[in-house]
């Protein structure tokens, strides 16, 4: 319901230890962290392991694992939270393709909700 | 005579990326005579569910502002919080009866309850729903229906406790009579082919039976992606009797308006209205036709979106219905 506007333009940076970006929720409302399954981050074709991946918002970080047991902290609606990688080789200058896929479990549905959203963007 | 209201879920595109407020959206329902607010807390009030006497004060303050009332709170339940296990039945009716505090906190007699929710966990929070003063009225969402044997059993529930605060509460997209122009418009933009687009939409005008649509696409026609996604959206597009609705009414205090799109004439292309408020009318329903617009996520692909336009249009559209079958609509 939102797919296009999930990962900020613009926002991909290189960081000490890989790349990080800005990205919202896919939902049209907040939800607890425990209900996040997964942030699936491809860069370049090459899909980001789970394990590299942090999730930040209000000077808290949480790994894709310890998001699923955070069950009082929400990503609220429209709400920009920082999701960075760590990756060997930082993030070069110039072009690059940034995929983020989001595996929500909304109780109500019988299927997880994926929203997803495909950016190229360049980085100076 | 009905009222007129709006769901701030009708401007999620325009909250969502922090193009307007909720204040813009009840300064704007104002000012087109929406005056009944319907709010979904998980997604306007940040903290949810610690909300502070302070923000409560603030959101009655704002109605005052703006000679508005909060109408109906559509909560929601988290049965899936956990991976490793479901809710169990007390925790879900903690849930629900935390929700009934805060509605009741925001002076809301109206809650819209999922409609996945179990008669029986309902049954248990009836007690906290009188006590509360909360209407719980379970969404009847496309493709459940007035007199879907799922619905029934709230209604039963309902009937033998005698209790007026639990019932229904019907999403109009169950009377959607002639396919979505913005979902054609959305598959064909996605690659969907013209001749079976134009086939998918004349047996949902035929009302035939979804299941003989998706077969006839995906196999034997041999649609592709868009094709097949395009006719699988029939399985949540029926069509049921608008005068059905008349019978219903004293298990029901507010409606969704849903809507997918307005054309320029102030028409909905979709949605029965013309058929449905005649029987609002005529049954002396009096509570609020709450505009849900969910067209944004059909078009934002094509342009932007303009939720104010739709919904404005749209309630052009409940003033001329009701001015056509009895006294113009306060």
């Amino acid at each position: 319901m939102f797919d296009k506007y999930l990962i900020l333009e613009d926002s991909l940076r290189a960081t000490e230890s890989g790349f990080a970006f800005d990205a919202r929720l896919g939902y049209y409302r907040g939800i607890g962290l425990s209900m996040i399954e997964d942030l699936a981050v491809t860069l370049d074709g090459e899909a980001q392991p789970r394990e590299s991946v942090l999730f930040e918002q209000n000077g808290k970080s949480w790994s894709l694992d310890a998001m699923e047991e955070a069950y009082d902290d929400r990503w609220e609606f429209g709400s920009i939270a920082t999701i960075s990688v760590t990756r060997a080789g930082g993030l070069g200058v110039g072009e690059h393709s940034l995929t983020l896929k989001e595996k929500l479990r909304i109780s109500y549905l019988p299927f997880p909700l994926f929203a997803e959203d495909s950016k190229v963007i360049t980085v100076a | 005579m009905f009222k007129r209201g709006v769901s701030l879920y009708s401007f999620q595109e325009e909250l969502f990326l922090g193009q307007m407020t909720v204040e813009d959206v009840v300064a704007f329902a104002a000012s087109i005579g929406a005056n009944g607010i319907e709010i979904l807390p998980e997604q306007n009030m940040p903290g949810f569910p610690n909300i502070d006497d302070a923000t409560v004060n603030q959101w009655l303050a704002m109605m005052d502002r703006h000679g508005t009332t909060l109408t109906c709170y559509d909560m929601f339940l988290d049965t899936k919080r956990r991976k490793d296990r479901l809710m169990t039945d007390d925790e879900q009716v903690e849930s629900i009866v935390r929700d009934l505090k805060l509605c009741n906190r925001l002076g809301i007699r109206n809650m819209r309850v999922l409609v996945f929710v179990r008669p029986d966990i309902l049954e248990r929070c009836v007690p906290y729903a009188e006590q509360y003063d909360v209407h719980m009225g379970v969404e009847v969402h496309a493709p459940w229906h007035l007199d879907h044997a799922w619905i029934l059993r709230t209604i039963e529930v309902a009937d033998r406790l005698g209790t007026k605060h639990l019932g229904i509460l019907p999403d109009m997209g169950i009377f959607m009579k002639h396919y979505p122009p913005e979902f054609r418009d959305r598959f064909l933009r996605q690659g969907a082919t013209p001749e079976i687009a134009d086939f998918i939409i004349d047996q949902h005008e035929q009302k035939i039976m979804c299941e003989y649509t998706i077969f006839e696409v995906a196999v034997k026609m041999g649609g592709n992606k868009a094709d097949i996604a395009m006719a699988e959206t029939l399985r949540h597009a029926p069509y049921s009797n608008p005068k059905r609705i008349r019978d219903f009414i004293p298990y029901f205090r507010h409606i969704q308006a849903k809507f997918y799109g307005m054309a320029d004439d102030c028409t909905d292309p979709t949605i029965a209205y013309d058929e449905v408020i005649p029987e609002l009318v005529a049954g002396g329903w009096d509570g609020y036709l709450s505009s849900e617009y969910e067209g944004n996520r059909w078009v934002q692909d094509a342009g932007p979106v303009d939720s104010r336009e739709q919904v404005r249009r749209q309630h052009e559209m409940f003033k001329a219905l009701a001015a056509r079958v009895a006294e113009p609509v306060l």
